[in-house]
């Protein structure tokens, strides 16, 4: 007793470095705000509000991201690390966020409204539901939603110690939980989305938290370099340690949809409304890559030659599973699900290799892939029919006959994702094959190689479809979008095209980037 | 291990009484059942019919419910921190009002929204 | 933009940096780059212009590269090699890449018949597509073609070679399924473009391999360090670098989309799957000459590769009734011979070149012609359908008998000169590589004069509501270029400005070969061969056909009749019988074979996905196990790499 007492009476003030956690609390403060507008402005100006609230808090945070370049600290007392790879993530989730919020902002395609119900709450098909769908009424509690999610996703790869990415982990995945039963079409689909990846995430969860204890059995401590440093000095049990290890990787890897933790991506993809399936493939996977990085370079470093093997094994299965299932897809959003699995595997081989050229090339390829992401299912959410958008690929057939300019860009995504040259595809696989085969990992970029001339072949089969085939007598229409979409659409377009020709900045910005404070 | 033995002893002693008073009753007590004494709840209380097929049912209770766990639950925050009020000071006292504002906003939140209102 | 880059061919030599006249070179890519961007970009609007645009912009670059052509000319051999930094494309881990051109005398010869030819073909699409709705665009992807093209010739580094390759790649796609109403044209285009990722695989392979043996994938770093590599290095790289030539141009084994691609428009026959992009897999053999200098066995591995397509693509081209596929078959066979000069070493690479040239205006000239012809007949392809033109087009007849007397090699045409280089140098090489490269011109000879015979001799077998008619002026003109280039071209080139073979000298090097025998047995050789597969050819398709619709000849016909009827039987029997077996079941190789072989691989690829797809239930409680089951694996195998 007398120890407890001890220790209680030399707890001291903590002290918390606002200026570094600013981009953070920029974005909770808003989220915040966002709940109060909720609260107490009247229902006709909320949408307005929330949509400047949303993106005026994004834009300052990415100000003061940049300004903070260049800071390698520990922050929070040691259980949050401003360093390069932390902002260089930061940077991107925030620029892909504003884009993503552009997107849920739509209110011109859909003839109802927006792509989110009237009420998540009213029973599908139901009077109800009709009667608010009539009345157009729009509910705008989506922008907090995001915002909270944006802001743990900030969080999840700067957390310097495990419990605070767990924290970082549940507050970005609750919100999206919820954002994808939302979906204003298909609801039985979205719903069933959303309880799908609700009991699977939390699933995986359990099984980080599990880890998590493990380790702290084994360490003594959840700051990931008090056990880098319990692992040189190998105290304890190896058991421990290593279970730990795997129990935590496979809750990380579960965000990033590696197999063989992927079998919710194809149907929360597909049921989730197409802004926050763009929004989750893009933003979730990228702040999950970076919570990995963390994880296994700062805190796991000592142990690589233990995950090695395992993350080559995962890499490939990863890579093959997603590349072969795809060729077979109709629907164009599990399509592009399953070609989100296969990234996750061409990322995967680039983190293979414990070095600053791996963690460069990684930082890039998320950023590449992350803008044609966005781009890509914001096309999706123009493709409609009566029945709101349609996703089946026959549908998509002779596309450039009735839009040229939006199967043309759609190509260009398409072709960033196969890694043709010339768009930021190509360079961000030559990069991450490069470092792995530089790092000696050459088997895996074999098997990336051969794994990208298959998944050539089905974007290129939506590409043939869409120019070569003739359209359905009644096919689907192209809705106009507003300034809104457009500008998102344009500006992936624009960062794919520049980071294909132009990508010296970027790069050079990423390898700068590439080192983890301890 | 020495200082296991008095609590091991409690709880056989515990389980055994258990065991014996189910086994006692189900052995000598009389069995006279009527309608009464099959309800669900032997208290009186009509239970509600469910739903036919399983349909949906009122989730008010659960909404209240939940609203009460949450609160009452992040009260106790307030107690360690009253505990050592001195020690972490204004930093403490900025910290908690933060938290709770962000609490209050919730409570605005249900409450402006309807989240506490039975019908 | 100062910096001095230096260019190791086979010796060290610096490489001066573009100044002066040379400093436009770039200019040379950004006319059909500018033009292909207004064309796709305008819409509509240039609907009216875009066949003006298009054909300006090849023009504006012929002229440019017409002017380097002529300061070239004036430097010192050693001078001419001149390097353009554009831009610093890539600054990854190591790994520097900047975009610059290099113009020496091998891309010039190239640069000159891309925008050349390339610019006849423009014109004569103007006529060719005249009434085609989607002319602009067509013209759009021909100028983007031209870009791609260029960039992949001029292109100092082989990851910007690579971006070249992938572009023409495209290029011909979209142009091979241009026609998009007829299904065949988009299967055939799918067809190229799947054949193509097989070859383009080996590319990013090689380049890869590259990157990891010399650290960088400029030409500069890594032909002039290829002596410094280990012979097994260098023959994984070179076999990966056929590989990728194969693809590209149609070499056994990749070799059966080619003929499928003959759905496109056949400006685009010409232009890019007989004069340009076809060949773009000799000049990566050619460029790649520092690292095949060093692994012998990927140097047999081309000549054996060459071989074998030149022999089976001229096979394959005396089976078809399809005009524009006997072509094909025949560009295959052409390239043949191109690809084993290229594995013959320095003794090969000028020649090599030398016939991509003079292939280049005779086999465009053909196909034009060809061409000219369907636009005749209401776009009949079949040569059973045809006869007898020769009176209705006279212009197009006389500018495709001078094609037709280059590619089978009488002299002094183009082809004569080229093509017997190349036989020299494979007898040189080896006895059976050189009968064979002597059995092609045979071959060559019989299924060129076929082809002469049923269109523009015997008789009408026309289709009833058939008018046929000179083609316009816009069309003609083009074909008389090329025509007089199919007469001169060999010639000039090798006797002009000290001869391809010196002005190749600098960048391929040279080597003289020893021949068993005198160079003029040789030649007498080949044109006995020659005459032997016309005369064959004669026999089977213009004795009999003739006699029955020329009365005039019937006397010269009658005169050699029981010769005839012998060789006919003996044609029949050793000749025809297994050969049209032979070419039937190489037909049904290619057709079956090949064909069931990518089918194989896709359908593979199609099962497993689709067994895999059914472990996609779409329950959670399955999802959460297959979790489960990925953990539990997870854990074990971690436990068991370090515990066990």
């Amino acid at each position: 007793m007398t120890a407890l007492t001890r220790q209680v009476t030399e707890i001291q003030s903590p002290t918390i470095e606002y200026g570094l956690l600013a981009p953070m609390l920029v974005v909770f403060g808003a989220a915040v705000l966002g709940v109060l507008v909720e609260a107490f402005l009247p229902r006709r100006v909320r949408y307005p509000v929330q949509v400047v609230l949303s993106l005026g808090a994004l834009a300052v945070a990415l100000g003061m991201v940049v300004t903070l370049a260049d800071r390698v600290e520990v922050a929070a007392e040691g259980s949050v690390a401003i360093d390069g790879p932390t902002l260089f993530i930061q940077g991107t989730v925030l620029a892909l966020s504003l884009l993503s919020v552009l997107l849920f902002a739509e209110r011109r395609v859909d003839p109802g409204g927006d792509a989110f119900a009237s009420a998540a709450s009213s029973l599908p098909g139901s009077e109800d539901e009709r009667t608010l769908t009539a009345q157009r009424v729009q509910q705008t509690e989506v922008y907090p939603l995001v915002m909270f999610s944006i802001g743990g996703m900030l969080l999840f790869p700067a957390s310097n110690d495990l419990l605070t990415m767990f924290v970082a982990l549940e507050v970005l995945s609750f919100p999206l939980y919820l954002l994808c039963g939302m979906a204003r079409r298909r609801r039985l689909l979205s719903q069933e989305a959303a309880v799908k990846y609700f009991l699977l995430g939390s699933f995986s969860s359990a099984f980080f938290i599990y880890g998590v204890a493990l380790l702290y059995g084994y360490a003594g401590s959840v700051r990931l370099s008090d056990i880098d440093r319990a692992v040189s000095e190998q105290v304890g049990s190896e058991g421990l340690l290593l279970a730990g290890v795997a129990l935590l990787t496979v809750g990380l890897l579960f965000k990033i949809a590696a197999v063989p933790f992927h079998a919710w991506t194809p149907d929360v993809y597909q049921g989730a409304p197409t802004p926050v399936t763009g929004f989750m493939a893009a933003c979730t996977k990228i702040a999950a890559f970076g919570a990995l990085l963390r994880v296994l370079y700062v805190g796991l470093g000592g142990l690589r030659l233990d995950w090695q093997p395992l993350l080559w094994a995962i890499a490939i299965l990863t890579m093959v599973v997603g590349a072969v299932v795809a060729l077979t897809q109709s629907d164009v959003k599990r399509m592009l699900a399953y070609s989100s699995i296969a990234h996750a595997g061409f990322v995967l081989t680039g983190m293979v290799v414990v070095e600053p050229a791996g963690i460069s090339s990684v930082l890039f390829y998320l950023a590449a892939y992350g803008f044609a992401t966005v781009g890509a299912f914001a096309v999706v959410s123009l493709v409609r029919d009566a029945g709101g958008e349609a996703t089946h690929l026959s549908r998509w057939a002779g596309l450039a006959k009735r839009s040229p300019l939006v199967a043309g860009v759609f190509t260009l995504f398409l072709l960033a994702f196969a890694g043709i040259p010339l768009t930021s595809g190509f360079v961000g696989k030559l990069v991450v094959f490069l470092a792995a085969w530089q790092g000696g990992a050459w088997p895996l970029v074999l098997v990336a190689v051969l794994a990208s001339a298959v998944a050539a072949f089905f974007y290129v089969r939506v590409i043939v479809l869409m120019y070569f085939s003739e359209p359905a007598p009644e096919g689907p229409t192209v809705a106009v979008p507003s300034p809104l979409t457009a500008a998102a659409i344009g500006l992936g377009a624009l960062v794919t095209v520049g980071l294909g020709v132009a990508p010296a900045p970027l790069l050079t910005l990423a390898e700068q980037a590439a080192v983890f404070v301890r | 291990m020495q200082a296991y033995v008095p609590i091991i002893a409690l709880a056989a002693l515990a389980a055994g009484f258990a065991v014996f008073s189910i086994v006692a009753g189900a052995l000598s007590g009389p069995k006279r059942y009527n309608r009464a004494k099959l309800e669900s709840y032997e208290c009186g209380i009509e239970p509600t019919p469910q739903a036919v097929g399983g349909g949906r049912f009122p989730v008010k209770y659960y909404l209240t419910a939940m609203l009460f766990i949450i609160f009452d639950i992040e009260i106790i925050f307030l107690y360690p921190w009253a505990v050592r009020f001195d020690s972490l000071g204004v930093f403490g006292l900025v910290e908690m009002v933060l938290f709770i504002l962000t609490v209050f906003v919730a409570y605005a939140y249900v409450w402006r929204r309807g989240g506490l209102e039975w019908d | 933009m100062s910096a001095l880059t230096t260019l190791d061919v086979r010796a060290v030599e610096p490489v001066a940096t573009a100044g002066g006249v040379y400093a436009w070179t770039f200019l040379l890519i950004a006319f059909p780059a500018l033009g292909a961007l207004v064309l796709l970009l305008g819409g509509r609007r240039t609907d009216r212009i875009g066949h003006v645009v298009g054909t300006l912009a090849s023009l504006a670059s012929f002229v440019v590269a017409a002017l380097l052509f002529v300061d070239m000319l004036g430097r010192a051999a050693e001078d001419r090699a001149v390097n353009q930094p554009l831009f610093d494309w890539l600054p990854a881990a190591g790994l520097q890449v900047s975009v610059g051109l290099l113009l020496d005398p091998l891309s010039m010869a190239f640069v000159l018949l891309i925008t050349g030819v390339g610019t006849l073909i423009h014109v004569y699409s103007i006529g060719y597509m005249q009434h085609d709705p989607r002319r602009r665009r067509f013209f759009g992807y021909l100028n983007l073609f031209v870009a791609a093209m260029l960039l992949l010739v001029l292109a100092d580094d082989y990851l910007v070679l690579y971006v070249g390759w992938e572009g023409v790649g495209l290029a011909s796609y979209l142009l091979i399924g241009f026609w998009q109403h007829k299904n065949s044209a988009a299967v055939a285009a799918k067809k190229a473009f799947v054949v193509n990722r097989v070859g383009d695989m080996g590319m990013t392979l090689a380049v890869m391999a590259m990157f990891a043996v010399f650290g960088t994938t400029a030409f500069s770093g890594v032909l002039g360090g290829a002596d410094q590599v280990s012979e097994g290095w260098l023959t994984v790289i070179g076999l990966l670098l056929l590989l990728a030539a194969c693809g590209k141009s149609a070499q056994f084994p990749l070799q059966s989309w080619l003929l499928d691609a003959m759905e496109g428009p056949t400006p685009v026959s010409a232009l890019i799957h007989a004069a340009t992009m076809v060949t773009a897999g000799v000049y990566l053999i050619v460029r790649s000459g520092a690292i095949y200098a060093g692994a012998p066995l990927a140097q047999t591995a081309v000549v054996v590769v060459g071989t074998i397509t030149l022999v089976m693509g001229a096979i394959i081209g005396c089976a078809k009734d399809d005009i524009k596929r006997v072509l094909a078959g025949s560009t295959m066979s052409q390239i043949g011979y191109m690809v084993l000069a290229a594995g013959l070493g320095p003794a090969g690479y000028a020649f090599a070149i030398f016939h991509l040239l003079t292939h280049g205006f005779f086999k465009a000239n053909l196909f034009l012609g060809a061409g000219s012809v369907m636009h005749a007949m209401d776009d009949e392809v079949d040569m059973r359908r045809y006869g007898g033109l020769r009176r209705y087009l006279p212009l197009t007849f006389l500018t495709f008998a001078a094609g037709y007397l280059a590619i089978i090699g009488v002299p002094p045409f183009a082809g004569f000169w080229s093509k017997d280089r190349i036989i020299e140098a494979a007898f040189a090489d080896n006895l059976l590589v050189g009968t064979c490269a002597l059995l092609g011109a045979g071959i060559t000879a019989f299924y060129m004069t076929r082809l002469m015979l049923m269109t523009w001799f015997s008789e009408r077998r026309w289709k009833p509501d058939v008018h046929a008619h000179e083609s316009p002026l816009v069309m003609t003109l083009p074909l008389l270029a090329l025509g007089l280039l199919s007469l001169v071209g060999g010639a000039a080139m090798l006797w002009t400005a000290g001869g391809i073979v010196e002005w190749l000298e600098p960048v391929v090097g040279e080597e003289e070969h020893a021949l068993p025998f005198p160079v003029w047995v040789l030649t007498a050789a080949t044109l006995v061969v020659i005459v032997a597969g016309v005369a064959l050819a004669w026999m089977r398709y213009g004795r009999e056909q003739v006699a029955r619709t020329a009365p005039t000849r019937v006397s010269f016909a009658t005169t050699a009749a029981r010769r005839d009827l012998y060789g006919d039987a003996v044609n029949e029997v050793a000749l025809m019988r297994p050969g049209q077996r032979l070419t039937g079941s190489l037909v049904y190789a290619d057709s079956r074979g090949l064909d069931r072989a990518v089918n194989g691989v896709a359908a593979l690829m199609g099962g497993s996905s689709g067994l895999l797809r059914r472990v996609q239930t779409g329950f959670v409680r399955s999802y959460a196990l297959s979790m489960l089951g990925g953990t539990v694996l997870v854990v074990v195998a971690l436990l068991s790499v370090r515990l066990s």
